[in-house]
């Protein structure tokens, strides 16, 4: 194992995110809390409870996911996408590293900071609303999943992508309204049957609840379905972004 | 000679069909400056990426050292420092902190001495706080080849290293290619600038549509192949070279004041006795003469020319 390469990537990373701390923070932070003042104040005072849980603590556990899901994919594919850009790439193609490195240092700093971003806007979210951690250990399992599989999502995004319009359309065109529609706002039973039924056809509903469980003990899917969807879909970018280095796929001619 | 670099019957053909190496055998000796020259598209590159792990291979196999570069490709990549034809730069790191990544990247621990003493031979030890985007083309190009230092290779490659740097600037990269000759690293240069070659290398290679067509030592390149040239600027303009003249295929000038005789270095006899022997005898005098002999430049295209 080349550790000293893991670091340095690693390290390399997270310094990006202390340069660009306005972007990689405080703009997730910020609009979030705007959300908390839209949906959890001005919306949320119509709304009494869902499921025995106030409007605006019911919404942090959908909020927290929705940041730390769009951050995730935006910091790993920018982090992979850049040097391919730049042409830098090619140093760490041609350095001795196996995949599973490259990995841990450019996944492992994304998912760090998609942490620290949800830690913050949980942080945040106390601020506005009272908030109760049933199941923290799951909270924390959930987060840490959540994070990873999108950040290996985001991975495979930026070798991908070769411009900047595919880099930001999955994002804007797929993530963001399966996001908005997994149930960051609402609860899955408050929609009439049949969009009950397609929304189960939607992978971030399974990670929204789950999560929401952790706080609430409130889901929409049994625990341990979302708990096996978080898995399953972690494993099957694992599985892709192992074959896109063996067959260096838009990496290696 | 040791060989550091063992290429055997290397073809690489990409997706498209396009066949940019055909059976390509070369062996690069431990500690020497070896060139490879050859026109735009000749496979110059293809054949660096593939030894640098950049570019795979579609037949044929490369031993670094001994080793393998697919299976044994942690230990072979240690030891090969690159620096790209491109100037690829992190645009927003400081000089320092992208050697130090280059340095953990290719598995090394921290050494800050070794990183200074890198940065001081290169002229950048005052830019070490400086971001790369803020350096001129030369600077960058500089940064590069400390990056590529900065594991400390056994093996360089430089593919056009000195592309677009001043004159100055190109005698201090080859000052320091030629001290890391001294230290024992093996230095694999490509380059356009075919002086270069001629400055540095001890052997050159030239590689034309994917076949290396020439691997030879240089003094012997262009004692072998060079060749002179003898002119004689004329007293009076000559109407045509005299018939009596003609086994010498002498050249006359459009001006018709000056002859050029070609002659091959290898030959024992020049002729250069009989011919100023015959020109006194056609009473043809002359005021002046001049010797030159073809450069490393000439010797190249002629090669490229005729394969």
């Amino acid at each position: 194992m080349n550790f000293h390469a893991i670091k340095a990537i690693y390290r390399y990373e997270m310094a990006r995110m202390f340069r660009t701390v306005v972007q990689s923070i405080v703009a997730p932070v910020l609009s979030t809390s705007l959300y908390f003042v839209i949906f959890g104040s001005a919306i949320g005072s119509r709304i009494t409870e869902i499921d025995g849980v106030s409007y605006g603590s019911f919404i942090v556990p959908g909020l927290i996911m929705l940041s730390v899901m769009t951050e995730s994919i935006s910091n790993s594919s920018f982090a992979i996408y850049f040097p391919k850009f730049t042409g830098t790439i090619f140093e760490v193609l041609s350095a001795p590293v196996s995949y599973a490195e490259v990995l841990l240092g450019y996944v492992g700093a994304a998912a760090t900071k998609s942490v620290i971003i949800g830690t913050i806007i949980l942080a945040t979210a106390s601020l506005f609303v009272d908030l109760e951690i049933a199941h923290p250990f799951i909270m924390v399992a959930f987060l840490l999943l959540t994070c990873v599989s999108f950040c290996l999502f985001g991975f495979i995004l930026g070798i991908w992508a070769d411009g900047w319009e595919k880099l930001t359309i999955v994002p804007i065109l797929v993530i963001m309204p399966l996001t908005f529609l997994g149930g960051t706002f609402y609860s899955i039973s408050m929609l009439p049957p049949a969009w009950q039924t397609i929304s189960l056809f939607n992978p971030v509903v399974y990670l929204i609840s789950g999560f929401r469980w952790s706080f609430y003990e409130n889901a929409d899917v049994s625990v341990a379905l979302s708990l096996g969807m978080a898995i399953t879909f972690l494993a099957a970018c694992l599985l892709f972004v192992r074959w896109v280095f063996k067959t260096g796929y838009k990496l290696r001619t | 000679m040791q060989t550091v670099i063992d290429i055997r019957g290397l073809t690489k053909t990409y997706a498209g069909g396009f066949e940019a190496l055909k059976n390509v055998s070369l062996a690069i000796n431990k500690s020497e400056i070896f060139a490879l020259l050859g026109p735009n598209g000749a496979g110059k590159t293809t054949l660096i990426n593939i030894v640098c792990g950049m570019t795979r291979l579609t037949e044929g196999e490369v031993l670094v050292d001994g080793h393998d570069i697919v299976s044994d490709f942690r230990l072979t990549r240690a030891k090969i420092g690159l620096v790209p034809q491109e100037m690829p730069t992190e645009s927003f790191e400081t000089v320092w902190n992208t050697c130090r990544f280059s340095r953990g990247l290719f598995g090394k621990a921290a050494n800050p001495e070794h990183l200074e003493k890198v940065l001081k031979s290169l002229s950048l030890w005052d830019r070490k706080d400086t971001k790369s985007m803020e350096l001129s083309g030369g600077m960058k190009r500089r940064v590069l080849i400390a990056k590529a230092l900065a594991h400390e290779p056994d093996i360089l490659f430089l593919d056009e290293p000195t592309a677009g740097v001043d004159v100055e600037l190109r005698q201090d990269m080859w000052n320091v290619v030629k001290a890391l000759r001294e230290e024992g690293v093996t230095v694999i240069l490509t380059t356009h600038y075919i002086e270069e070659a001629e400055q540095l290398a001890d052997r050159v290679g030239v590689i034309n549509h994917g076949e290396i067509i020439l691997v030879e030592e240089k003094e012997r390149l262009m004692r072998e192949m060079g060749k002179k040239q003898l002119t004689l600027h004329l007293y009076e303009q000559l109407d045509r070279v005299p018939p009596a003249l003609g086994k010498y295929n002498l050249e006359l000038s459009d001006d018709r004041q000056a002859l050029t005789y070609n002659y091959d270095t290898k030959g024992e006899h020049t002729g250069i006795t009989d011919l100023i022997k015959e020109l006194r005898d056609a009473e043809i005098r002359f005021n002046d003469l001049q010797t030159s002999q073809s450069s490393l430049e000439d010797i190249f295209v002629d090669l490229v020319h005729k394969a």
